[in-house]
Protein backbone atom coordinates (compact mmCIF):
# COMPACT_ATOMS: atom_id res chain seq x y z
CA UNK A 1 0.00 0.00 0.00
CA UNK A 2 1.56 3.24 -1.06
CA UNK A 3 0.33 6.77 -1.41
CA UNK A 4 -2.38 8.71 0.31
CA UNK A 5 -5.14 7.31 -1.82
CA UNK A 6 -4.25 3.75 -1.04
CA UNK A 7 -4.37 4.58 2.66
CA UNK A 8 -8.05 5.40 2.28
CA UNK A 9 -8.84 2.18 0.52
CA UNK A 10 -11.32 0.15 2.51
CA UNK A 11 -10.58 -2.90 0.28
CA UNK A 12 -12.06 -6.38 0.62
CA UNK A 13 -9.19 -7.88 2.59
CA UNK A 14 -10.81 -9.02 5.90
CA UNK A 15 -13.87 -10.55 4.28
CA UNK A 16 -11.81 -12.27 1.62
CA UNK A 17 -9.54 -13.68 4.32
CA UNK A 18 -12.49 -15.00 6.25
CA UNK A 19 -13.96 -16.64 3.19
CA UNK A 20 -10.56 -18.15 2.49
CA UNK A 21 -10.31 -19.44 6.06
CA UNK A 22 -13.69 -21.10 5.95
CA UNK A 23 -13.54 -22.18 2.33
CA UNK A 24 -16.43 -19.77 1.74
CA UNK A 25 -15.52 -19.23 -1.86
CA UNK A 26 -17.37 -22.39 -2.66
CA UNK A 27 -20.82 -22.02 -1.17
CA UNK A 28 -21.58 -25.48 0.03
CA UNK A 29 -24.77 -26.86 -1.42
CA UNK A 30 -25.57 -28.51 1.86
CA UNK A 31 -25.85 -25.08 3.50
CA UNK A 32 -28.19 -23.87 0.78
CA UNK A 33 -30.39 -26.94 1.21
CA UNK A 34 -30.48 -26.65 5.01
CA UNK A 35 -31.35 -22.95 4.85
CA UNK A 36 -34.02 -23.55 2.22
CA UNK A 37 -35.55 -26.25 4.41
CA UNK A 38 -35.36 -23.96 7.46
CA UNK A 39 -37.11 -21.19 5.51
CA UNK A 40 -39.87 -23.51 4.33
CA UNK A 41 -40.28 -24.99 7.82
CA UNK A 42 -40.37 -21.63 9.59
CA UNK A 43 -42.90 -20.24 7.11
CA UNK A 44 -45.16 -23.30 7.38
CA UNK A 45 -44.87 -23.58 11.18
CA UNK A 46 -47.18 -20.61 11.75
CA UNK A 47 -44.67 -18.73 13.94
CA UNK A 48 -44.65 -16.00 11.29
CA UNK A 49 -47.51 -15.14 8.97
CA UNK A 50 -47.32 -15.99 5.27
CA UNK A 51 -47.27 -12.24 4.63
CA UNK A 52 -44.13 -11.74 6.73
CA UNK A 53 -42.38 -14.74 5.24
CA UNK A 54 -44.07 -16.63 2.42
CA UNK A 55 -42.94 -20.27 2.14
CA UNK A 56 -40.04 -20.80 -0.24
CA UNK A 57 -42.16 -23.12 -2.38
CA UNK A 58 -44.67 -20.30 -2.95
CA UNK A 59 -41.85 -17.92 -3.81
CA UNK A 60 -40.36 -20.40 -6.27
CA UNK A 61 -43.80 -20.84 -7.84
CA UNK A 62 -43.97 -17.05 -8.28
CA UNK A 63 -40.58 -17.08 -9.99
CA UNK A 64 -41.65 -19.94 -12.24
CA UNK A 65 -44.84 -18.10 -13.16
CA UNK A 66 -42.83 -14.95 -14.00
CA UNK A 67 -40.51 -17.07 -16.10
CA UNK A 68 -43.46 -18.51 -18.04
CA UNK A 69 -44.97 -15.11 -18.75
CA UNK A 70 -41.53 -13.82 -19.73
CA UNK A 71 -41.57 -10.99 -17.14
CA UNK A 72 -38.62 -12.54 -15.34
CA UNK A 73 -36.40 -12.43 -18.43
CA UNK A 74 -37.46 -8.90 -19.35
CA UNK A 75 -36.64 -7.65 -15.85
CA UNK A 76 -33.47 -9.70 -15.55
CA UNK A 77 -32.19 -8.77 -19.00
CA UNK A 78 -32.69 -5.06 -18.48
CA UNK A 79 -31.10 -5.05 -15.03
CA UNK A 80 -28.11 -7.05 -16.24
CA UNK A 81 -27.71 -4.82 -19.28
CA UNK A 82 -27.66 -1.66 -17.13
CA UNK A 83 -25.41 -3.10 -14.44
CA UNK A 84 -22.92 -4.66 -16.85
CA UNK A 85 -22.82 -1.68 -19.22
CA UNK A 86 -22.11 0.57 -16.24
CA UNK A 87 -19.56 -1.88 -14.92
CA UNK A 88 -17.77 -2.03 -18.29
CA UNK A 89 -17.58 1.76 -18.55
CA UNK A 90 -16.45 2.06 -14.92
CA UNK A 91 -13.75 -0.54 -15.57
CA UNK A 92 -12.40 1.15 -18.68
CA UNK A 93 -12.54 4.65 -17.21
CA UNK A 94 -11.24 3.54 -13.81
CA UNK A 95 -8.22 1.74 -15.23
CA UNK A 96 -7.25 4.50 -17.65
CA UNK A 97 -7.70 7.27 -15.09
CA UNK A 98 -6.04 5.18 -12.37
CA UNK A 99 -2.91 4.63 -14.43
CA UNK A 100 -2.85 8.32 -15.36
CA UNK A 101 -3.15 9.29 -11.69
CA UNK A 102 -0.38 6.93 -10.67
CA UNK A 103 2.00 8.03 -13.42
CA UNK A 104 1.30 11.70 -14.18
CA UNK A 105 1.99 14.27 -11.47
CA UNK A 106 -0.57 16.91 -12.46
CA UNK A 107 -3.36 14.38 -12.79
CA UNK A 108 -2.48 12.98 -9.38
CA UNK A 109 -2.41 16.45 -7.83
CA UNK A 110 -5.89 17.18 -9.15
CA UNK A 111 -7.63 13.86 -8.49
CA UNK A 112 -6.01 12.70 -5.25
CA UNK A 113 -8.09 14.92 -2.93
CA UNK A 114 -11.22 14.36 -5.01
CA UNK A 115 -10.90 10.59 -4.68
CA UNK A 116 -10.03 10.66 -1.01
CA UNK A 117 -13.11 12.80 -0.30
CA UNK A 118 -15.27 10.86 -2.76
CA UNK A 119 -14.37 7.37 -1.60
CA UNK A 120 -16.17 7.40 1.78
CA UNK A 121 -19.14 9.42 0.48
CA UNK A 122 -22.52 7.73 0.08
CA UNK A 123 -22.59 8.17 -3.70
CA UNK A 124 -26.15 6.93 -3.98
CA UNK A 125 -27.22 10.31 -2.54
CA UNK A 126 -26.36 11.78 -5.95
CA UNK A 127 -29.00 9.63 -7.66
CA UNK A 128 -31.58 12.45 -8.05
CA UNK A 129 -28.88 14.70 -9.54
CA UNK A 130 -27.94 11.96 -11.99
CA UNK A 131 -31.62 11.62 -12.89
CA UNK A 132 -31.86 15.37 -13.37
CA UNK A 133 -28.94 15.27 -15.79
CA UNK A 134 -29.56 12.05 -17.67
CA UNK A 135 -33.33 11.58 -17.53
CA UNK A 136 -35.40 8.65 -16.34
CA UNK A 137 -34.26 6.00 -18.78
CA UNK A 138 -31.33 3.61 -19.07
CA UNK A 139 -28.68 6.30 -19.34
CA UNK A 140 -29.22 7.67 -15.84
CA UNK A 141 -29.13 4.22 -14.25
CA UNK A 142 -25.97 3.32 -16.15
CA UNK A 143 -24.41 6.66 -15.19
CA UNK A 144 -25.19 6.04 -11.52
CA UNK A 145 -23.58 2.58 -11.76
CA UNK A 146 -20.48 4.08 -13.38
CA UNK A 147 -20.20 6.76 -10.70
CA UNK A 148 -20.38 4.23 -7.86
CA UNK A 149 -18.46 1.31 -9.37
CA UNK A 150 -15.57 3.41 -10.70
CA UNK A 151 -14.16 4.16 -7.23
CA UNK A 152 -12.99 0.66 -6.27
CA UNK A 153 -11.51 0.16 -9.76
CA UNK A 154 -9.76 3.51 -9.54
CA UNK A 155 -8.22 3.01 -6.09
CA UNK A 156 -7.16 -0.57 -6.89
CA UNK A 157 -5.53 0.53 -10.15
CA UNK A 158 -3.67 3.38 -8.47
CA UNK A 159 -2.38 1.15 -5.68
CA UNK A 160 -1.46 -1.61 -8.14
CA UNK A 161 0.40 0.71 -10.50
CA UNK A 162 2.33 2.22 -7.58
CA UNK A 163 3.25 -1.23 -6.36
CA UNK A 164 4.85 -2.43 -9.62
CA UNK A 165 8.37 -3.41 -8.66
CA UNK A 166 10.99 -0.82 -9.56
CA UNK A 167 13.38 -3.58 -10.61
CA UNK A 168 10.97 -4.70 -13.33
CA UNK A 169 10.72 -1.16 -14.70
CA UNK A 170 14.48 -0.63 -14.54
CA UNK A 171 15.29 -3.89 -16.26
CA UNK A 172 12.77 -3.26 -19.01
CA UNK A 173 14.15 0.24 -19.53
CA UNK A 174 17.78 -0.86 -19.49
CA UNK A 175 16.91 -3.38 -22.17
CA UNK A 176 15.64 -0.49 -24.28
CA UNK A 177 11.86 -0.69 -23.85
CA UNK A 178 9.88 2.41 -24.81
CA UNK A 179 7.33 4.02 -22.45
CA UNK A 180 4.56 2.42 -24.42
CA UNK A 181 6.12 -1.01 -24.26
CA UNK A 182 6.71 -0.64 -20.53
CA UNK A 183 3.07 0.24 -20.00
CA UNK A 184 1.75 -2.64 -22.08
CA UNK A 185 4.22 -5.36 -21.23
CA UNK A 186 5.31 -4.54 -17.68
CA UNK A 187 2.93 -2.25 -15.82
CA UNK A 188 -0.40 -3.65 -17.00
CA UNK A 189 0.41 -7.36 -16.45
CA UNK A 190 2.10 -6.64 -13.11
CA UNK A 191 -0.87 -4.57 -11.93
CA UNK A 192 -3.49 -7.00 -13.22
CA UNK A 193 -4.04 -9.13 -10.08
CA UNK A 194 -4.80 -6.13 -7.87
CA UNK A 195 -6.86 -4.42 -10.58
CA UNK A 196 -8.94 -7.60 -10.85
CA UNK A 197 -9.47 -7.48 -7.08
CA UNK A 198 -10.86 -3.97 -7.57
CA UNK A 199 -13.17 -5.29 -10.30
CA UNK A 200 -14.35 -8.06 -7.98
CA UNK A 201 -15.35 -5.40 -5.45
CA UNK A 202 -16.96 -3.21 -8.13
CA UNK A 203 -19.15 -5.85 -9.77
CA UNK A 204 -21.56 -6.48 -6.84
CA UNK A 205 -21.68 -2.71 -6.29
CA UNK A 206 -22.69 -2.26 -9.94
CA UNK A 207 -25.53 -4.76 -9.55
CA UNK A 208 -26.93 -3.33 -6.34
CA UNK A 209 -26.63 0.32 -7.36
CA UNK A 210 -28.52 -0.53 -10.53
CA UNK A 211 -31.23 -2.26 -8.48
CA UNK A 212 -31.52 0.65 -6.01
CA UNK A 213 -31.78 3.10 -8.92
CA UNK A 214 -34.52 0.92 -10.42
CA UNK A 215 -36.31 0.82 -7.06
CA UNK A 216 -36.25 4.61 -6.92
CA UNK A 217 -37.41 5.15 -10.49
CA UNK A 218 -39.67 2.13 -10.96
CA UNK A 219 -40.39 0.57 -14.34
CA UNK A 220 -38.94 -2.59 -15.85
CA UNK A 221 -36.03 -4.27 -14.05
CA UNK A 222 -35.52 -6.43 -10.96
CA UNK A 223 -35.54 -3.42 -8.61
CA UNK A 224 -38.62 -1.88 -10.20
CA UNK A 225 -40.49 -5.19 -10.04
CA UNK A 226 -39.63 -5.60 -6.35
CA UNK A 227 -40.74 -2.14 -5.34
CA UNK A 228 -44.00 -2.56 -7.28
CA UNK A 229 -44.59 -5.85 -5.46
CA UNK A 230 -43.84 -4.15 -2.14
CA UNK A 231 -46.30 -1.32 -2.85
CA UNK A 232 -49.04 -3.85 -3.63
CA UNK A 233 -48.15 -5.81 -0.46
CA UNK A 234 -47.35 -8.79 -2.72
CA UNK A 235 -44.88 -10.46 -0.41
CA UNK A 236 -44.15 -13.55 -2.57
CA UNK A 237 -43.22 -11.06 -5.31
CA UNK A 238 -40.81 -9.22 -3.01
CA UNK A 239 -39.15 -12.42 -1.83
CA UNK A 240 -38.98 -13.66 -5.42
CA UNK A 241 -36.92 -10.54 -6.13
CA UNK A 242 -34.60 -11.30 -3.20
CA UNK A 243 -34.03 -14.86 -4.42
CA UNK A 244 -33.43 -13.67 -7.99
CA UNK A 245 -30.96 -11.01 -6.87
CA UNK A 246 -29.13 -13.48 -4.63
CA UNK A 247 -28.80 -15.98 -7.49
CA UNK A 248 -27.76 -13.38 -10.07
CA UNK A 249 -25.27 -11.84 -7.63
CA UNK A 250 -23.82 -15.24 -6.82
CA UNK A 251 -23.44 -16.14 -10.52
CA UNK A 252 -21.80 -12.81 -11.32
CA UNK A 253 -19.31 -13.18 -8.46
CA UNK A 254 -18.59 -16.76 -9.53
CA UNK A 255 -18.10 -15.69 -13.14
CA UNK A 256 -15.69 -12.99 -12.06
CA UNK A 257 -13.67 -15.54 -10.07
CA UNK A 258 -13.46 -17.82 -13.11
CA UNK A 259 -12.42 -14.89 -15.31
CA UNK A 260 -9.71 -14.02 -12.79
CA UNK A 261 -8.35 -17.56 -12.83
CA UNK A 262 -8.27 -17.50 -16.62
CA UNK A 263 -6.66 -14.09 -16.97
CA UNK A 264 -4.07 -14.92 -14.31
CA UNK A 265 -3.31 -18.44 -15.59
CA UNK A 266 0.31 -17.31 -15.98
CA UNK A 267 0.48 -15.85 -12.46
CA UNK A 268 1.84 -17.70 -9.44
CA UNK A 269 -1.51 -17.40 -7.58
CA UNK A 270 -3.10 -19.74 -10.16
CA UNK A 271 -0.28 -22.24 -9.96
CA UNK A 272 -0.78 -22.68 -6.22
CA UNK A 273 -2.95 -25.69 -5.35
CA UNK A 274 -6.58 -24.62 -5.38
CA UNK A 275 -8.04 -24.16 -1.92
CA UNK A 276 -11.61 -23.56 -3.02
CA UNK B 1 -3.14 23.34 0.18
CA UNK B 2 -3.82 19.69 -0.46
CA UNK B 3 -7.48 20.39 -1.04
CA UNK B 4 -6.84 23.19 -3.56
CA UNK B 5 -8.26 21.08 -6.44
CA UNK B 6 -11.57 20.92 -4.59
CA UNK B 7 -11.62 24.71 -4.32
CA UNK B 8 -10.86 24.92 -8.04
CA UNK B 9 -13.71 22.53 -8.73
CA UNK B 10 -16.07 24.70 -6.67
CA UNK B 11 -14.98 27.84 -8.55
CA UNK B 12 -15.40 26.02 -11.86
CA UNK B 13 -18.91 25.00 -10.81
CA UNK B 14 -19.85 28.57 -9.89
CA UNK B 15 -18.37 29.96 -13.12
CA UNK B 16 -19.96 27.34 -15.38
CA UNK B 17 -23.38 28.00 -13.90
CA UNK B 18 -23.03 31.82 -13.83
CA UNK B 19 -21.65 32.12 -17.35
CA UNK B 20 -24.44 29.94 -18.71
CA UNK B 21 -22.10 27.20 -19.97
CA UNK B 22 -24.55 24.78 -18.37
CA UNK B 23 -28.16 25.67 -17.71
CA UNK B 24 -28.94 26.85 -14.17
CA UNK B 25 -31.72 24.25 -14.08
CA UNK B 26 -29.17 21.46 -14.46
CA UNK B 27 -26.54 22.93 -12.20
CA UNK B 28 -27.59 25.78 -9.90
CA UNK B 29 -24.65 28.05 -9.01
CA UNK B 30 -22.83 26.96 -5.87
CA UNK B 31 -23.61 30.29 -4.19
CA UNK B 32 -27.35 29.67 -4.62
CA UNK B 33 -26.90 26.21 -3.16
CA UNK B 34 -25.20 27.69 -0.11
CA UNK B 35 -27.99 30.26 0.30
CA UNK B 36 -30.55 27.45 0.08
CA UNK B 37 -28.61 25.51 2.71
CA UNK B 38 -28.75 28.40 5.20
CA UNK B 39 -32.43 28.83 4.41
CA UNK B 40 -33.13 25.22 5.33
CA UNK B 41 -31.07 25.52 8.50
CA UNK B 42 -33.05 28.59 9.52
CA UNK B 43 -36.41 26.98 8.80
CA UNK B 44 -35.31 23.94 10.76
CA UNK B 45 -36.13 21.50 7.90
CA UNK B 46 -32.59 20.27 7.57
CA UNK B 47 -32.21 19.78 11.30
CA UNK B 48 -35.43 17.83 11.90
CA UNK B 49 -34.84 15.59 8.88
CA UNK B 50 -31.19 15.26 9.78
CA UNK B 51 -32.10 14.24 13.32
CA UNK B 52 -34.46 11.57 11.96
CA UNK B 53 -31.72 10.22 9.70
CA UNK B 54 -29.03 10.25 12.34
CA UNK B 55 -31.31 8.51 14.83
CA UNK B 56 -31.98 5.71 12.34
CA UNK B 57 -28.37 5.29 11.31
CA UNK B 58 -27.13 5.55 14.89
CA UNK B 59 -29.61 3.06 16.32
CA UNK B 60 -29.04 0.54 13.51
CA UNK B 61 -25.29 0.87 13.73
CA UNK B 62 -25.22 0.60 17.52
CA UNK B 63 -27.28 -2.59 17.45
CA UNK B 64 -25.05 -3.96 14.70
CA UNK B 65 -21.89 -3.23 16.68
CA UNK B 66 -23.14 -4.69 19.97
CA UNK B 67 -24.84 -7.77 18.54
CA UNK B 68 -22.48 -8.30 15.60
CA UNK B 69 -19.39 -7.90 17.75
CA UNK B 70 -20.78 -10.27 20.36
CA UNK B 71 -21.69 -12.85 17.72
CA UNK B 72 -18.28 -12.64 16.06
CA UNK B 73 -16.43 -13.23 19.34
CA UNK B 74 -18.87 -15.99 20.33
CA UNK B 75 -18.39 -17.70 16.96
CA UNK B 76 -14.64 -17.70 17.45
CA UNK B 77 -14.82 -18.81 21.10
CA UNK B 78 -17.48 -21.55 21.06
CA UNK B 79 -17.39 -24.06 18.25
CA UNK B 80 -21.12 -24.96 18.41
CA UNK B 81 -22.08 -21.29 17.99
CA UNK B 82 -19.86 -21.16 14.95
CA UNK B 83 -21.44 -24.30 13.52
CA UNK B 84 -24.93 -22.82 13.84
CA UNK B 85 -24.24 -19.22 12.86
CA UNK B 86 -21.62 -19.44 10.13
CA UNK B 87 -24.07 -20.88 7.53
CA UNK B 88 -26.40 -17.96 8.20
CA UNK B 89 -23.62 -15.39 7.96
CA UNK B 90 -22.38 -17.23 4.89
CA UNK B 91 -25.80 -17.00 3.25
CA UNK B 92 -26.33 -13.34 4.15
CA UNK B 93 -22.81 -12.24 3.24
CA UNK B 94 -23.09 -12.13 -0.57
CA UNK B 95 -26.68 -10.84 -0.65
CA UNK B 96 -26.65 -7.11 -1.39
CA UNK B 97 -28.30 -5.60 1.68
CA UNK B 98 -30.08 -2.83 -0.24
CA UNK B 99 -32.15 -5.61 -1.83
CA UNK B 100 -33.83 -5.96 1.57
CA UNK B 101 -35.33 -2.43 1.40
CA UNK B 102 -38.70 -3.63 0.06
CA UNK B 103 -38.74 -6.49 2.59
CA UNK B 104 -38.12 -4.30 5.65
CA UNK B 105 -40.72 -1.88 4.30
CA UNK B 106 -43.16 -4.77 3.96
CA UNK B 107 -42.47 -5.88 7.53
CA UNK B 108 -42.24 -2.61 9.40
CA UNK B 109 -43.74 0.02 7.15
CA UNK B 110 -42.36 3.38 6.09
CA UNK B 111 -41.14 4.66 9.44
CA UNK B 112 -38.02 4.40 11.58
CA UNK B 113 -38.31 0.66 12.29
CA UNK B 114 -37.75 -0.51 8.72
CA UNK B 115 -34.62 1.67 8.32
CA UNK B 116 -33.16 0.64 11.67
CA UNK B 117 -33.72 -3.04 10.85
CA UNK B 118 -32.18 -2.64 7.41
CA UNK B 119 -29.10 -0.83 8.72
CA UNK B 120 -28.76 -3.31 11.57
CA UNK B 121 -28.91 -6.33 9.20
CA UNK B 122 -26.53 -4.81 6.68
CA UNK B 123 -23.97 -3.47 9.13
CA UNK B 124 -23.93 -6.52 11.37
CA UNK B 125 -22.15 -8.67 8.77
CA UNK B 126 -18.88 -6.70 8.47
CA UNK B 127 -18.71 -6.21 12.26
CA UNK B 128 -19.29 -9.93 12.89
CA UNK B 129 -16.68 -10.93 10.32
CA UNK B 130 -14.16 -8.47 11.76
CA UNK B 131 -14.71 -9.60 15.34
CA UNK B 132 -14.59 -13.25 14.29
CA UNK B 133 -11.31 -12.84 12.39
CA UNK B 134 -9.75 -10.81 15.18
CA UNK B 135 -10.77 -13.22 17.93
CA UNK B 136 -9.67 -16.23 15.91
CA UNK B 137 -6.32 -14.63 15.21
CA UNK B 138 -5.74 -14.21 18.94
CA UNK B 139 -2.29 -15.37 20.03
CA UNK B 140 -2.63 -18.90 21.49
CA UNK B 141 0.44 -18.42 23.68
CA UNK B 142 -1.29 -15.53 25.48
CA UNK B 143 -4.32 -17.69 26.24
CA UNK B 144 -2.15 -20.55 27.48
CA UNK B 145 -0.08 -18.34 29.76
CA UNK B 146 -3.17 -16.67 31.22
CA UNK B 147 -4.76 -20.07 31.82
CA UNK B 148 -1.62 -21.47 33.40
CA UNK B 149 -1.52 -18.45 35.70
CA UNK B 150 -5.01 -19.35 36.86
CA UNK B 151 -7.27 -17.03 34.85
CA UNK B 152 -10.82 -18.31 34.42
CA UNK B 153 -12.17 -18.88 30.92
CA UNK B 154 -14.39 -15.81 31.26
CA UNK B 155 -11.40 -13.74 32.32
CA UNK B 156 -9.42 -14.96 29.31
CA UNK B 157 -12.34 -13.99 27.09
CA UNK B 158 -12.64 -10.46 28.47
CA UNK B 159 -8.95 -9.69 29.00
CA UNK B 160 -7.33 -11.41 26.03
CA UNK B 161 -9.73 -12.49 23.32
CA UNK B 162 -11.84 -9.32 23.16
CA UNK B 163 -8.86 -6.92 23.13
CA UNK B 164 -7.20 -9.04 20.42
CA UNK B 165 -10.37 -8.93 18.36
CA UNK B 166 -10.62 -5.16 18.70
CA UNK B 167 -8.38 -3.96 15.82
CA UNK B 168 -10.07 -6.13 13.18
CA UNK B 169 -13.48 -5.43 14.64
CA UNK B 170 -12.82 -1.68 14.48
CA UNK B 171 -11.96 -2.13 10.81
CA UNK B 172 -15.22 -3.97 10.29
CA UNK B 173 -17.06 -1.13 12.01
CA UNK B 174 -15.47 1.31 9.58
CA UNK B 175 -16.93 -0.64 6.66
CA UNK B 176 -20.24 -0.77 8.53
CA UNK B 177 -20.20 2.99 9.10
CA UNK B 178 -19.86 3.69 5.38
CA UNK B 179 -22.51 1.07 4.63
CA UNK B 180 -24.93 2.61 7.13
CA UNK B 181 -24.94 5.89 5.19
CA UNK B 182 -25.51 4.08 1.89
CA UNK B 183 -28.35 1.96 3.27
CA UNK B 184 -29.92 4.92 5.07
CA UNK B 185 -29.95 7.18 2.02
CA UNK B 186 -31.10 4.39 -0.33
CA UNK B 187 -33.96 3.38 1.97
CA UNK B 188 -35.01 6.98 2.58
CA UNK B 189 -34.92 7.78 -1.14
CA UNK B 190 -37.19 4.86 -1.91
CA UNK B 191 -39.62 4.50 1.01
CA UNK B 192 -39.78 7.28 3.57
CA UNK B 193 -41.59 10.39 4.69
CA UNK B 194 -38.71 12.12 6.43
CA UNK B 195 -34.94 12.12 6.58
CA UNK B 196 -32.13 13.30 4.29
CA UNK B 197 -32.89 10.79 1.54
CA UNK B 198 -36.56 11.72 1.54
CA UNK B 199 -35.66 15.43 1.32
CA UNK B 200 -33.35 14.83 -1.63
CA UNK B 201 -36.02 12.93 -3.53
CA UNK B 202 -38.79 15.33 -2.58
CA UNK B 203 -36.88 18.51 -3.43
CA UNK B 204 -35.76 16.95 -6.71
CA UNK B 205 -39.29 16.10 -7.83
CA UNK B 206 -40.49 19.53 -6.67
CA UNK B 207 -37.87 21.18 -8.89
CA UNK B 208 -36.11 22.92 -5.97
CA UNK B 209 -32.72 21.99 -7.35
CA UNK B 210 -30.58 24.39 -5.35
CA UNK B 211 -32.02 22.99 -2.11
CA UNK B 212 -31.64 19.44 -3.44
CA UNK B 213 -27.96 20.01 -4.21
CA UNK B 214 -27.54 21.48 -0.73
CA UNK B 215 -28.92 18.34 0.94
CA UNK B 216 -26.91 16.01 -1.32
CA UNK B 217 -23.70 17.86 -0.47
CA UNK B 218 -24.61 17.80 3.23
CA UNK B 219 -25.07 14.02 3.19
CA UNK B 220 -21.90 13.51 1.16
CA UNK B 221 -19.95 15.69 3.57
CA UNK B 222 -21.37 13.91 6.62
CA UNK B 223 -20.37 10.54 5.15
CA UNK B 224 -16.86 11.78 4.54
CA UNK B 225 -16.59 13.50 7.95
CA UNK B 226 -17.90 10.43 9.77
CA UNK B 227 -15.25 8.26 8.12
CA UNK B 228 -12.46 10.71 8.97
CA UNK B 229 -13.56 11.15 12.60
CA UNK B 230 -13.90 7.42 12.97
CA UNK B 231 -10.34 6.93 11.70
CA UNK B 232 -9.16 9.37 14.39
CA UNK B 233 -11.13 7.55 17.06
CA UNK B 234 -9.83 4.21 15.87
CA UNK B 235 -6.17 5.17 16.05
CA UNK B 236 -6.79 6.68 19.51
CA UNK B 237 -8.47 3.49 20.69
CA UNK B 238 -5.56 1.40 19.44
CA UNK B 239 -2.87 3.55 21.10
CA UNK B 240 -2.23 0.77 23.63
CA UNK B 241 -0.95 -1.49 20.92
CA UNK B 242 2.80 -1.61 20.50
CA UNK B 243 3.28 -0.22 17.03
Amino acid sequence: MTGRIAANDTGPAPAARLRGALGWNSVSWLVVIVLAAAWEGLARSGIVTAFMLPPLSVVLKTILHDAQTGDLFANLGLTLYRALAGFAIATAAGIVLGIAIARVGVVRWFFDPIISVGFPMPKIAFLPIVVLWFGFHDVSKIAMVVFDAAFPVLTATIAATHAVERELLWSARSMGASDRQILHEVVLPAALPEVLTGLQVALPIALIVCIVAEMKMGGVGLGGAMITASRFADSPGVFAGIVEIAVVGYLLIKGMTLLRRRLLAWHSESQAPATA
Amino acid sequence: MRYLPLVLLALLWEAAARLGIVSAADLPPLSNVIVAWFGMIKSGELLTNGAASLYRAGAGLLLAIVIGGGLGVAMAWWRPVNAVLSPIVEALYPLPKSALIPVTALWLGFGDGSKILLIFLGCMIPVTIGAFNGARGCDRALIWSARSMGASRLRVLSDIVVPSALPEMLNGIRTALALSFVLLVSAELIVSREGFGYMIGFLGSAGAYDAMFAVVLTVAFLGFAADRSYQRLMSWMLLWRVA
